[in-house]
């Protein structure tokens, strides 16, 4: 397995070197995983991407580099401690380390000869490609997804250059991912939402949860799906209410903050009783907290946020095939309940990509928009049923009349102040988790059954803690095993209390500061959390600093 | 013609509300227009005025404060074969949805905007609305509202809707005639009502506007921005009632790439190549 860091400026097309290699690292077999950080600005400061790759299954990031591509002398100021003993150094000769494992190469030089300074980054592609023995076959289809049709053939004799110019250092490894995709959580969910027969997605652009918004308007026209850019928040929300309200598959994404402005119509899906999918790609609050970054802290809002009780289902995505799947899934279960359905992403999981194997746009099976209605008995939209979900019609589509109504209403949708129906109603809603709560998803979990610590995790850490437990468990006793919520909210009980049983110390990790799962943990079963792993600074914990924090957890 | 195809229902509002004229216009225009009640939809925020879909026998959706405009036209993109008509009040309309006012002005969705202004909240009992005047005195502006008040057509003709018309509760055969043409006119159609709260708004009374209300000569051109902007500024002393501005402009459905193939959106699906063909481009 190898770790490469492309890191600079923002503005000298490290997005671009990163995904084109990653890719072409991916069409050559290899399993490849890389996370973006980035910071708030547009051009200047320092960002990069972690690559990286191999033949086995990788689900997260780790710190220690195998190589550097610097494109920026702040990069290998802020990175070369990462550097493995026996790696190496990617730069361009005006930079000004003297350490003794750079390559210098006049990347500027050679791309100013071949006429246009931007294609360095090409250069650094091809050196790479040669360093661990990879052909160069392939690369012009893969520079035509990312490059302008006139700067392919540059892009290619930079990367011809860059090729001729080292010999290869690494032994090339086949891999068998080939075939397989390579896409980031935020694509994954709005592939996800295409295949559940989405047609409507409204949003206002917010950081880490744009990238939603932009791939479905990359798709939509082909797709028959309408994106609209709304004023606010809270327009977003309430389109996506009324699109659903007259039949049309409705999601809208955000992040905390414009969420936060949501949350009023939330209730109104809950209320009226009309399907909804919501994102949270969080990033670190409150407020503003930290826009391009990675965090788990809205947990305890979404679950609760909008005055008033009404039912609701909160997923987490784990990596980018829940990303898909669960997406589609939640259209299907606000569509069976018709009730708002959140889907809890984050910066990390959102930006990063990974190796999955293609998708099947039609193993989860979703709903179609609305029911039939065959009764000869008068269609009430909110008529009392046994199981509290009451026939949906959509306007316009019946000669029966189809009125919603955030005030308390009767069966027919009407306002109404009735002490008796209130209690009914409110019932009838609260009575569609009976059934919801039946076909929550368990946890999964990782490790063996012979363990001692059971480890508690949520969502994108996912990953971290799969590889974790494998760290963990190295020296041959497996002590160690992890449930991994994704369906959180009702939280899933049954193997939870199963394993809980049996552990002799339960520790949750988490990416925020006051261990939220396992405060839910604690209300919804008395379990309790005998010790904490939390990491709030905006950065994904790995499995590296998992593993060595577990050990301080020990010693207390 | 029939006058039956809309029932009526029994309604909350104080005996002698400027609502009941509008509904009654409402239920008229709608049977004279031909319509059934399952293809209309009436939507609303909160509010007097946002009463109205509970009184009117068609589809209904009673949403947020504010919020009605955003549901309405995502409603209309959905399925265009609806009728879309939202009936709320100045508060709704021009406070707290005021945002969304100037910006679906702006999208040109097909839908009809009654905006029921009685320049002051009914619901919470009387305080200043964004069109109150200048020296109401209320429980909250008890010095009088020091705010100028909002001019909704001025507003409107300036961010560019098509269809901008002034009606009163005192002139029904007029209203009915504006909510006509409103529902007939393909984009958004804005008609201000004016009409008295009997209950908290002393000074915009009846009287008040009886004294100031008069219907545009039939020599006014309203497809002359100016002038129509010229006659949006008469308050005041005297009060234009009719269409001041009028322009036939492309509207969303026009303009969007797949809502202008004409198929409804609800009734479109992803061909399944497109899917696959998808997934095949992260390979």
């Amino acid at each position: 397995m190898y770790n490469l860091l492309i890191g600079g400026a923002a503005g000298q097309g490290i997005e671009t070197t990163a995904a084109i290699l990653e890719r072409l690292l991916k069409r050559s077999g290899y399993f490849v995983f890389t996370v973006r950080d980035f910071m708030s600005r547009v051009r200047g400061g320092h960002n990069f991407s972690l690559l990286r790759f191999g033949t086995e299954p990788i689900h997260s990031h780790s710190n220690r580099l195998d190589g550097i591509i610097a494109m920026d002398d702040e990069t290998i100021l802020q990175h070369i401690s990462q550097l493995k003993p026996d790696g190496f150094i990617l730069c361009d000769s005006k930079l000004t380390t003297t350490d003794a494992r750079a390559m210098k190469l006049d990347m500027d030089g050679m791309a100013k000869k071949l006429g246009n300074p931007r294609v360095a980054g090409s250069i650094a592609i091809g050196v790479i490609l040669k360093l661990f023995g990879e052909s160069q076959d392939g690369a012009e289809d893969v520079f035509r997804a990312f490059v302008k049709q006139p700067l392919i053939e540059i892009n290619l004799k930079a990367l011809q250059e860059g090729y001729q110019f080292v010999e290869t250092r690494f032994e090339h490894r086949k891999g068998s991912y080939k075939d397989w995709m390579l896409i980031s959580g935020s694509h994954a969910v709005a592939l996800g939402a295409a295949a559940a027969g989405l047609r409507f997605y409204s949003a206002y652009p917010m950081s880490p949860s744009t990238a939603i918004m932009e791939t479905i308007a990359s798709f939509a026209d082909d797709a028959g799906i309408v994106v609209e850019q709304a004023e606010d928040e809270i327009a977003a929300i309430n389109m996506a209410i009324g699109a659903s309200y007259a039949g049309a598959r409705a999601m809208t994404g955000t992040s905390g903050g414009g969420f936060s402005l949501k949350v009023e119509a939330l209730g109104l899906s809950g209320m009226a009783e009309i399907p909804l999918v919501v994102i949270d790609v969080q990033r670190p609050g409150p407020v503003t907290g930290l826009p391009t970054r990675t965090e788990q802290s809205d947990l305890k809002f979404v679950i609760s946020a909008s005055q008033g009780e009404f039912p609701r289902l909160v997923i987490a995505l784990r990596n980018a095939e829940d990303a898909f799947y669960q997406t589609m899934r939640a259209f299907h279960l606000a569509e069976k309940y018709q009730i708002p359905v959140i889907l809890l992403s984050d910066q990390y999981i959102g930006d990063a990509t990974a190796t999955v194997e293609p998708f099947d746009p039609v193993r989860v099976q979703v709903m179609p928009s609305g029911n039939a209605y065959t009764s000869e008995e008068e269609y009430l939209r909110y008529r009392y049923t046994e199981d509290g979900v009451s026939p949906r019609l959509i306007p316009g589509k019946s000669e029966h009349l189809v009125c919603i109504d955030s005030d308390e209403h009767d069966e027919r949708g009407h306002i109404t102040e009735s002490a008796e129906v209130r209690t009914k109603m409110a019932d009838k809603r609260m009575k569609k988790l009976e059934d919801l709560e039946q076909e929550l998803l368990e946890p999964e979990f990782i490790g063996a059954d012979d363990f001692d610590t059971l480890i508690l995790g949520w969502g994108s850490t996912w990953g971290p803690i799969t590889e974790a437990v494998g760290l963990l468990n190295q020296n041959g006793k497996k002590r160690y095993a992890a449930l991994v919520f994704g369906d959180i909210y009702p939280l899933p009980q049954k193997l939870l209390r199963e394993k809980a049983a049996v552990a002799k110390r339960l520790i949750n990790v988490e990416q925020n500061a006051t261990g939220q799962l396992a405060g839910l943990v604690r209300e919804a079963t008395g379990i309790t959390c005998d010790g904490s792993i939390l990491k709030y600074d905006g950065r994904q914990i790995t499995a590296e600093e998992i593993l060595e924090r577990m050990q301080r957890e020990e010693e207390k | 013609m029939s006058t039956d195809t809309f029932s009526t229902y029994e309604t909350a509002w104080c005996p002698g509300c400027g609502n009941f004229a509008i509904l009654d216009c409402l239920k008229k225009a709608l049977e004279q227009l031909g319509k059934k009640p399952s293809e209309v939809l009436l939507a609303a925020g909160i509010g007097q005025a946002a009463k109205t879909p509970q009184y009117l026998s068609a589809n209904a959706f009673c949403g947020l404060h504010g919020r009605s405009l955003p549901a309405a036209v995502a409603a209309k993109i959905a399925n265009e074969s609806l009728t879309v008509i939202v009936n709320t009040g100045d508060g709704d309309s021009y406070g707290e949805g005021g945002n969304h006012f100037l910006h679906n002005i702006r999208r040109n969705v097909d839908i009809t905007h009654f905006v029921h202004d009685n320049q002051i909240y009914g619901l919470t009992k009387g305080q200043a609305s964004p069109t109150s005047i200048e020296g109401l005195v209320t429980g909250v502006q008890t010095d009088g509202n020091i705010n100028e008040p909002l001019n909704p057509m001025l507003v409107a003709i300036a961010c560019g809707a098509g269809f901008v018309a002034r009606g009163f509760t005192g002139r029904k055969e007029q209203l009915i005639s504006l909510m006509k043409q409103a529902i007939e006119y393909k984009g958004y159609a804005l008609v201000d009502i004016l009409q008295p709260c009997i209950s908290f708004n002393k000074t915009n009374t009846f009287g008040w506007y009886n004294e100031r209300v008069y219907e545009l000569e039939e020599s006014y051109n309203p497809q002359d921005k100016i002038a129509a902007m010229t006659r949006a500024m008469e308050f005041d002393e005297k009060i234009p009632l009719g269409v001041l501005y009028r322009e036939e402009k492309c509207t969303y459905h026009q303009k969007n790439t797949v809502l202008k193939t004409g198929t409804p959106l609800l009734d479109q699906t992803t061909d399944p190549a497109v899917m696959n063909r998808l997934i095949a481009s992260y390979i």
